[in-house]
């Protein structure tokens, strides 16, 4: 209780309210800018937070990333284009709906049911803290490195269809990490003789450019896009009406965001599958299900607004970012020498508990927004694509420029942005590199210090959480070779029942490895 | 023989996957800066005597090429046994137009210590809007709004570091320390 009240206190501060108030309203206006997304906003508002007070930055980073989902379901009602990624399965009933004129019924669903989960995350997180609090001690060198080692497989797993191009990629991310200086014998690591390179790679210019820099060359490079789209007219309020009535699959939905959220490189994707073919396989009207159906809208949006809230809970509590925006937000910590971690949970409760009370205000703020701006947010989505590469490009030199005032930078960061726009284009993933980078440096300093106190391989698991942590790797491994296995043999069933004749979509879709 | 044959289809059915134009170019270059950093791994990184396995300062590289180099020659191999889609040459000139950006970006950066942030700001998002096709008078206003709005935000705002121009050495007084402070 006091810890609650002390994070009341740090959140009564105006610079919070005003970061909160920017980032949730800026983080919808983002969201439904296809082509933007949270990413490219946090990398580009990451060295600016520096300046600031750990908890303003934060909160205002928070703002970005836990409202631009709200924001991303706007282009992919009504245009059937996501406004970021995640909300890619939106458009599936979200579209339809609007082709059956029902566009105002479908964005007061997602809406409800984004706040609905939004809010659902934090409560759970609320209510978890104490018990994180009473576990996240017992997390030692050995554990963290073990949970982060644990993030690296799951994050390259659960690209299925590009295992290879994920490890690939991850694996040159904890590369990256290891250019430079080394920081316990200070020898140096591929630097090659160049000064440049004795710094090694900095997270941020790394960011910027994958992120930022590539969306904005993809874009104007690409085509001129321009979507138009119908304005909307109506309450938007009936949505919550509607919810009661799909509270089952809110409150499920709202769960597996929670659940998969807090497990390192899974995150909205997966919620948002578990979710949806969850509600798909207890619905009343399966058949209805990516023609306009309502509990496939609610399961998507609410797993999807779920998982920003407990996606704090590894970095919070472990130090271990789960995917590539709370690993930008990590660096906000560690400028401000902030160490995310046990120690947060046992000594800054009153921190924590400030973050997870300024994710429930930022879902307020942003549903009040959003009741009376829909139709200004749909004039924003409308902005020409290789207009919006301009702005993101000229933005990017700012994030990049005031790290150091290096030309070295900013040469890197579009060396970076290149390579980020060359795998966009062959929709190769991206986020392993960031997560490899982060990661890779948490496992290199946790399994040294991990390592000077333990004499055999057995000493590694004789806690009880690193034991835990060994066999959930071991059984994720496992499965996925059974699922690999399994996947196989129903393909060539299938081919055998259609008299050895090639599968339509082959090479195509995601399978094997 | 059959057997043998079936089991290397059946192995080059798993490697089955997506594979977009460009993309066995892309996997046998990365393939080829893997061998690079393989070759260069006993020189760039050092093993050190009297120091635990873990605790040397070559162990993660030595982890980290050698884990890039088995998953790139595993996705050259999936990239070889996957249908190829037409397509490369188009691809590459895509990746290599967007060079021109990068070019553009960088004559920016060099800029900007010299005619300082507002005015390099303006002159590139002005140049970037004619290079990109809109011609309108509207178009270029929004374009000076949007980089004075970044300057304004930014460096008077925020108080982020970029240095200020050297031509702000000839401003009048009156004007200089304002320049210098926020523009």
């Amino acid at each position: 209780m006091d810890a609650l009240l002390g994070g009341i206190q740090i959140l009564l501060s105006w610079q919070v309210l005003v970061a909160l108030l920017i980032g949730s309203i800026g983080g919808v206006i983002i969201g439904a800018i296809p082509g933007v997304g949270a990413a490219v906003a946090i990398a580009i508002l990451l060295p600016a937070t520096f300046s600031f007070e750990p908890i303003v930055g934060l909160t205002m980073l928070l703002g970005i990333y836990g409202s631009s989902m709200y924001g991303g379901s706007i282009p992919a009602i009504l245009l059937n284009t996501p406004g970021t990624p995640v909300n890619a399965l939106t458009t599936y009933d979200g579209y339809p709906m609007t082709k059956r004129g029902q566009a105002h019924r479908a964005l007061s669903l997602a809406y409800s049911a984004s706040f609905f989960g939004g809010v659902f995350a934090v409560i759970c997180l609320i209510i978890l803290a104490p018990v994180l609090a009473m576990i996240a001690p017992h997390f030692g060198s050995r554990e963290i490195f073990l949970a982060a080692l644990l993030g690296i497989i799951l994050v390259i797993l659960a690209h299925r269809g590009q295992i290879m191009a994920a490890g690939m990629m991850a694996f040159l991310g904890i590369f990256l990490n290891t250019v430079g200086l080394e920081p316990a014998k200070y020898t140096h690591r591929f630097t090659f003789g160049q000064n440049w390179l004795t710094g090694g790679v900095d997270l941020i210019v790394l960011v910027l450019g994958l992120f930022a820099i590539s969306q904005a060359l993809f874009l104007m490079v690409e085509k001129d896009e321009m979507p138009k789209a119908e304005r909307v007219q109506g309450n938007m309020l009936g949505g919550f009406v509607e919810l009661l009535g799909l509270k089952r699959v809110a409150s499920v939905a709202g769960s597996f965001g929670v659940m998969m959220g807090t497990i390192p490189g899974v995150g909205e994707f997966t919620a948002q599958f578990l979710s949806y073919t969850y509600a798909q396989k207890t619905s009343k009207t399966p058949e209805a299900f990516g023609d306009g159906s309502p509990e496939g809208l609610v399961s998507s949006e609410a797993a999807n607004n779920a998982v920003p809230a407990a996606a704090m809970i590894p970095l919070l509590a472990l130090g271990i970012p789960g995917e590539a925006l709370t690993a930008m937000m990590l660096s906000v910590f560690y400028v401000h020498n902030v160490i995310p971690g046990p120690q947060l949970f046992q000594g800054s409760m009153d921190f924590v508990m400030a973050l997870y009370i300024a994710m429930l205000l930022l879902n307020i703020i942003v549903l009040v927004f959003l009741l009376f701006s829909t139709n200004l947010l749909l004039r924003i989505t409308q902005i020409p694509t290789r207009y919006l590469g301009l702005m993101i490009l000229l933005l990017s030199f700012v994030g990049v420029y005031s790290l150091r005032n290096s030309p070295v930078d900013c040469a890197m960061a579009t060396g970076f942005g290149v390579f980020g726009l060359i795998l966009k284009r062959l929709n190769l993933p991206i986020v392993p590199i960031i997560l490899g980078v982060v990661l890779g440096g948490i496992m290199e300093v946790k399994l040294r210090s991990a390592m000077a106190r333990v004499d055999s391989p057995i000493d590694f698991v004789n806690r009880p959480i690193s034991a835990i942590l060994v066999s959930l790797i071991l059984i994720v491994l496992v499965q996925h070779v059974r699922a690999l296995r399994f996947e196989h043999r129903q393909r060539r069933l299938k081919k055998q029942m259609e008299g050895d004749k090639p599968p339509k979509d082959e090479g195509v879709a995601p399978e094997g490895f | 023989m059959e057997k043998v044959i079936t089991r290397l289809k059946t192995f080059q059915e798993l490697f089955h996957r997506d594979r977009r134009p460009g993309d066995l170019m892309f996997a046998l270059a990365f393939l080829a800066f893997c061998i690079f950093l393989l070759w260069n791994l006993e020189g760039q990184a050092q093993w050190v005597k009297n120091t635990k396995l873990v605790a040397q300062p070559a162990f993660w590289p030595t982890v980290a090429v050698y884990g890039m180099g088995i998953f790139a020659l595993l996705h050259l191999i999936g990239s070889l046994s996957s249908p190829r889609i037409p397509g490369r040459l188009k691809e590459i000139s895509f990746w290599v137009r967007s060079l021109e950006y990068v070019a553009y970006f960088l004559i920016y950066v060099s800029i900007v210590p010299v005619i300082g942030y507002l005015l390099s700001s303006i002159v590139f998002a002005l140049f970037l809007t004619f290079r990109l096709g809109y011609r309108r008078a509207t178009a270029f206003g929004i374009s000076t709004v949007f980089a004075v709005a970044v300057v304004l935000i930014f460096r008077a705002g925020l108080r982020v570091k970029i240095p200020a121009g050297q031509i702000y050495e000839y401003l009048p007084d009156a004007v200089r320390s304002f320049a210098m402070i926020n523009l």
